[in-house]
């Protein structure tokens, strides 16, 4: 069906970690170092995905992708609902300036 | 025709993730991860994951990323001001910037050169184009019967804990 090989993919999913990385270092906002953590699980998911298409018979990797995708979802909500308490208690989504458990 | 359509992706992917590393403005960033999901749920399909593009886009770009936005408007600044710029504003200091993209050209560097140097022996034939729904449904009601039930059992949780910790705003009062 396909002739790209596996090596391709790979590399497009490690420069997608890459920058998800760089994303979550750089942004100095909560919810912009959560939309790096989201490029990263992506770039893992085309990992899994790639090599999954060598198994037709069970699909291990996309089932493995599908778990990490509701993983995914299940950690986006509860990070959201922390960072609107630590909104509403600091005043300030700066991940330098929230540095004490308590006000 | 395939191997374009690849490359067209991979760069509408990874030119999406670029402009949200440079974006100052977060907003934006929120709307380039939509071309970034785009590109991923189309790199899915050309891997023979047609069930996996579908749910990718339903639950990141349906899901997640609108909870991002609204996450993005709920937490803006005090202070209103006619200049557009200044909303959602990251001021990002050019030592963290650098020292960031330097872990990432680093770490890039370090899979890519693992990635070229592997020999990847392939076990089993390619995946015919036929669709994949079938051997994912059975396979999740089969062999994968435990990791289904645990993940509904995580969703529940984060559904309980995300209510609770959204409904209970002012505990001291």
């Amino acid at each position: 069906m396909t002739t790209i090989p596996v090596q391709y993919y790979l590399i497009v999913a490690a420069a997608l970690f890459c920058i998800g990385l760089a994303i979550s270092i750089t942004k100095r906002h909560f919810i912009g170092m959560l939309l790096g953590i989201e490029l990263m699980l992506n770039a893992v998911n085309i990992n899994l995905v790639a090599f999954g298409r060598h198994d037709p018979e069970r699909l291990s990797g996309q089932l493995f992708a599908l778990f990490v995708i509701v993983v995914a979802a299940a950690e986006v909500t509860v990070a959201l609902a922390i960072i609107l308490r630590v909104y509403g208690r600091f005043k300030t989504v700066d991940p330098d300036k929230v540095n004490e458990l308590k006000q | 025709m395939e191997a374009i359509i690849f490359y067209l992706f991979s760069a509408l992917t990874l030119a999406a993730g670029l402009f949200i590393l440079f974006s100052k403005n977060l907003i934006y960033g929120a709307f380039a991860l939509f071309l970034a999901f785009l590109g991923v749920a189309a790199l899915y399909v050309l891997s023979g994951a047609d069930f996996l593009a579908v749910s990718q886009i339903m639950i990141y770009v349906g899901g997640i990323l609108v909870l991002l936005i609204f996450g993005i408007m709920l937490t803006q600044k005090k202070e209103k001001s006619d200049d557009s710029r200044r909303h959602n504003r990251i001021e990002v200091p050019i030592t963290r910037r650098i020292w960031g993209i330097l872990t990432g050209i680093g770490l890039f560097g370090l899979l890519v050169k693992v990635i070229l140097s592997s020999d990847f022996r392939m076990a089993g034939e390619e995946m015919s184009t036929k669709s994949t729904i079938k051997t994912i449904g059975v396979e999740l009601m089969t062999t994968h019967l435990l990791p289904f039930e645990i993940a509904a059992i995580l969703l529940l949780v984060a559904l309980i804990g995300a209510a609770y910790l959204a409904l209970n705003r002012n505990p001291t009062a």
